[in-house]
C-alpha cells in the first residue's frame, strides 16, 4: 500500500469517528471540539487531493472563525440536554425510516456507475510548483465572475439585513447635549420636597 | 488559461441590473449620511431608480446575448419579465409606503431590501447557468426572509420569517441537491449544455435514472417557491403573520421569478424530460386546486384566505406547463402576469383601510364599505369578480387560455376538475362582495389614504377591467415570448 493510501484511511478513520462522536456526544462543548477534529480530518483529506488551498481555508474559516464564535454561544448559552433529548426515542423510528430510505436512494443513484473513475476519469497528478491559488483565481474572476460578484451581493444583502434587524434607534445610545447641560438651571437640578417624619407608631 | 474572452460592450445587454446595483449602493449611503429631514426622499430615489432601470430593461426587448461566459442570458422571455417585475414592484411599493407610515414601520432599509430582492428576481430571470439561478434565488429570497423581519415588535411577523426562513433554506437545499445531480451527470453548470445532454440520443438509462433522480428535487425545489400543494404549507401563515405589505410583495413579483426558474430550468434545460415532469405537475396542481379552493372557504383572516387563493390560482398556472406545447406555456405566463395584477389590487384594497392604529385584515373589516367609500368597494368588487373567473374581466381569459390549451392536449379530465374547484372557490370571493354590499354596521370606515395610493389602486382595479377587454393582445404576446 502507498503512503498516501494509509494517509487517507487514517484521515477518514478520524474523520468518520469524530463525526460519530459529534453527533453522539452529550456534552454539547465536546461536540463541538469534535465537529472541529472533524473538519480537521476533512482538511488532511483535500491536502492528499491536491487541493491546498481549500484545505488551509477550512481550517482558517471553519476551525478558526465559526468554530470559536460557535464555543463561545455554546459557553453562553445554558442548554438543558435533558430537553433536548426527551423525544429522541419517540421520533427514533420515524428517523430510522427516512435514513433508510434516504440511504436506499443514494445507493440506488450512486451505483448507477455514473460517477465512476472510468465515467469521469482520473485527475491528472500535479509536481510541487504547481499553485492551487492560481488555478482558482483564474476560474473564478474569469469565467465566474458574474457569479462571484453575486455572491459578494449576498453578503452585502446580510450585512444590511442583520444591521436592519439588531440595530434600533439612537435613543438608546448614551452621549452629551452640551448646550443643554451649560443651560441647565438649578431649580432642574434640585427639587425641594417637604416629607413628614413618620410617627413612632408607624415605624415600628 | 481557458477560452475565456470578455469584451466590454457586453456589459450593455446587463445594463438594468448593473444600474439597479449601482443605484442601491448610491442611496444606501445617500440615506446613511443625510440629515433627517431629507431621509423622506429616500422613498422617491427608489421609485425613479426602479422607474428608470424598468426603461432600461425595456429598451433591450428584441435584443439576444450570452454574455459573462454563458451565465447570462439576455432574450426577449428575459427583458419582458424584468419590465413586467419592475412595473409591479413599483405599485407595489407605492401602496407599501402607505401602509408603512400607517403602523410606524417606515424605515429606509425597506425599500433598499426590496430594491436587492428585485435584483435578485431580475439575475434569475437572466439567469443561464445553475450557479447565477441559484444565486439569484439566494438574493431574492435572503431580503425577503429580512423583510418580513422588519415588523420586529411583532411576534407574528418573527415567526413567519422565522418560519419562511427555515422552510425556504430546506427547499434551497432539496434544490441544490437537484442541481448537484444534475451538474454530476451532465458535467456542466451551463443551461444550454445540459440541454444538449439531456436531449443526446446515446443517453443510457442509467443516465436518465440520474437525471431524473436530480429532476425531481429541481421541481420540489420550484415548488415550494411557488407554493404549491403539497409544498404549500409555510404559505398561509407567512401571509398572515407578515406586514400586509411584505404579503402583497410576496404574493406579486417573485412569483414571476419562480415561474422564469422553472422556464430556465425545466423547459430550456430539461425541456426533453417534459413528459416526466408534466407528470409531477400534473398531481401538484390538481392538488393545488382543490386544497386551496376548500380550505380558503373558512378563512375569516383576509389575508390567509387570499394566500390559499393564492395557492389555487397556482395551480392553473401549472396547469399550463402540464400541456408541454407553446401555446401552454404562454398561457401560464398570462395567468401568471394577470394574477399578479389582481393580487395588487386585492392587497392594495386591503391596505388603503389601514390608519394610524387600525390594523385591517379581516374579512369583517369590510363590513359597510360600499356605504363609506363607493369607489374602492367597485375596485374590490372588480378584483373579487375577476379573481372568480367571471367574465369580462382578466382573469376570467386568463383561466380560458388555459383550459383551452389543456382541452386542445386532450387533458379533458383535468379541466373539468379544474373548473368544478374554480365554481367552488368563486363563493369566497363572492362572500367579500356581499359583506361589502349587504352586511350593515353602524361603524365608520375611515379611508384616510395619501393622493398617491388612491390614485394608483384605481389605475391597478381599471387596469383588470381594460386587459380584460383586449385578452387576445396580450395572451400573443406571452406566446411570442417561447
Amino acid at each position: 500500500m502507498e503512503f498516501s493510501s494509509i494517509l487517507f484511511y487514517v484521515f477518514s478513520f478520524f474523520f468518520i469517528v469524530s463525526s460519530i462522536m459529534m453527533i453522539t456526544s452529550r456534552n454539547t462543548a465536546k461536540a463541538a471540539l469534535f465537529l472541529i477534529l472533524t473538519f480537521f480530518s476533512a482538511a488532511s483529506l483535500w491536502l492528499l487531493l491536491e487541493a491546498e488551498f481549500l484545505a488551509i481555508t477550512l481550517i482558517l474559516i471553519y476551525v478558526g472563525a465559526v468554530m470559536v464564535l460557535f464555543m463561545f454561544v455554546i459557553k453562553m448559552l445554558d442548554t438543558d440536554k435533558s430537553t433536548l433529548r426527551a423525544q429522541f426515542t419517540r421520533y427514533l423510528p420515524l428517523g430510522i425510516f427516512v435514513s433508510i430510505i434516504v440511504i436506499a436512494q443514494m445507493v440506488l443513484v450512486l451505483n448507477a456507475g455514473q460517477f465512476d473513475l472510468a465515467m469521469t476519469g482520473v485527475p491528472e497528478k500535479h509536481d510541487a510548483s504547481y499553485s492551487n491559488i492560481t488555478a482558482i483565481a483564474e476560474q473564478l474572476y474569469t469565467l465566474y465572475v458574474y457569479p462571484f460578484e453575486l455572491a459578494a451581493i449576498l453578503l452585502l444583502i446580510a450585512i444590511i439585513a442583520a444591521i436592519t434587524l439588531v440595530h434600533r434607534n439612537e435613543s438608546r445610545s448614551k452621549k452629551q447635549n452640551i448646550s443643554e447641560q451649560i443651560n441647565v438651571q438649578a431649580k432642574d437640578r434640585m427639587r425641594m420636597a417637604s416629607i413628614k417624619p413618620k410617627s413612632a407608631k408607624e415605624s415600628k | 488559461m481557458m477560452n475565456f474572452n470578455f469584451n466590454v460592450a457586453e456589459l450593455i445587454f446587463a445594463l438594468p441590473e448593473l444600474f439597479l446595483l449601482f443605484a442601491i449602493s448610491l442611496i444606501l449611503l445617500f440615506d446613511l449620511f443625510v440629515s433627517q429631514r431629507l431621509k423622506q426622499f429616500t422613498y422617491y430615489l427608489t421609485q425613479l431608480a426602479l422607474l428608470i432601470t424598468g426603461f432600461l430593461a425595456f429598451n433591450l426587448i428584441g435584443e439576444n446575448a450570452t454574455i459573462f461566459s454563458g451565465t447570462f442570458v439576455l432574450d426577449s422571455l428575459g427583458s419582458t419579465f424584468k419590465v413586467f417585475i419592475l412595473g409591479f414592484a413599483i405599485i407595489a411599493l407605492v401602496y407599501t409606503r402607505h401602509y408603512l407610515k400607517a403602523h410606524d414601520l417606515l424605515r429606509n432599509e425597506y425599500f433598499i431590501l426590496a430594491m436587492m430582492s428585485i435584483l435578485g428576481m431580475m439575475v434569475m430571470v437572466s439567469g443561464h447557468s445553475l450557479l447565477t439561478l441559484y444565486l439569484g434565488l439566494e438574493i431574492m429570497s435572503l431580503s425577503l426572509y429580512a423583510l418580513i423581519a422588519t415588523a420586529r415588535d411583532r411576534a407574528s411577523a418573527i415567526e413567519a420569517a422565522l418560519k419562511y426562513f427555515v422552510l425556504g433554506a430546506i427547499a434551497s437545499g432539496l434544490l441544490l441537491y437537484g442541481m448537484s445531480m444534475i451538474y454530476g451527470i451532465s458535467g456542466s453548470l451551463d443551461i444550454a449544455q445540459i440541454s444538449s445532454f439531456a436531449s443526446a440520443s446515446t443517453l443510457g438509462s442509467q443516465q436518465t435514472l440520474i437525471l431524473n433522480f436530480g429532476l425531481v428535487f429541481l421541481v420540489i425545489g420550484i415548488a415550494f417557491k411557488l407554493g404549491a400543494v403539497p409544498f404549500h404549507m409555510w404559505v398561509p401563515d407567512v401571509y398572515q403573520g407578515s406586514p400586509t405589505s411584505v404579503t402583497m410583495f410576496l404574493s406579486t413579483v417573485p412569483k414571476i421569478a419562480a415561474i422564469a426558474l422553472l422556464i430556465r430550468l425545466l423547459i430550456d434545460g430539461l425541456g426533453d424530460l417534459q413528459h416526466y415532469w408534466a407528470d409531477l405537475f400534473m398531481i401538484l396542481a390538481v392538488l393545488s386546486i382543490a386544497i386551496g379552493s376548500l380550505v380558503a372557504l373558512t378563512q375569516t383572516n383576509i389575508k390567509r384566505m387570499l394566500a390559499y387563493s393564492t395557492i389555487s390560482h397556482i395551480g392553473f398556472v401549472l396547469l399550463g406547463f402540464v400541456t408541454g406545447v407553446v401555446d401552454g406555456y404562454g398561457a401560464a405566463v398570462f395567468y401568471v402576469l394577470a394574477y399578479i395584477l389582481m393580487s395588487l389590487a386585492a392587497f392594495g384594497s386591503i391596505i388603503v383601510l389601514n390608519r394610524k392604529g387600525f390594523e385591517a385584515d379581516q374579512i369583517s373589516d369590510f363590513q359597510g364599505l360600499s356605504k363609506h367609500s363607493p369607489w374602492f368597494a367597485l375596485i374590490m368588487l372588480v378584483v373579487m369578480l375577476s379573481m372568480a373567473g367571471v367574465p369580462p374581466f382578466i382573469g376570467f381569459y386568463s383561466k380560458l387560455f388555459i383550459l383551452q390549451q389543456v382541452v386542445a392536449q386532450g387533458y379533458v379530465i383535468l379541466a373539468i376538475a379544474a373548473v368544478i374547484f374554480a365554481v367552488i372557490s368563486a363563493y369566497y370571493y363572492l362572500q367579500i362582495i356581499k359583506t361589502m354590499y349587504f352586511d350593515d354596521v353602524d361603524k365608520e370606515i375611515l379611508v384616510s389614504a395619501p393622493l398617491d395610493m388612491k390614485v394608483v389602486l384605481s389605475i391597478n382595479g381599471i387596469l383588470i377591467l381594460v386587459v380584460g377587454l383586449m385578452p387576445s393582445f396580450w395572451m400573443e404576446l406571452s406566446v411570442s415570448l417561447f
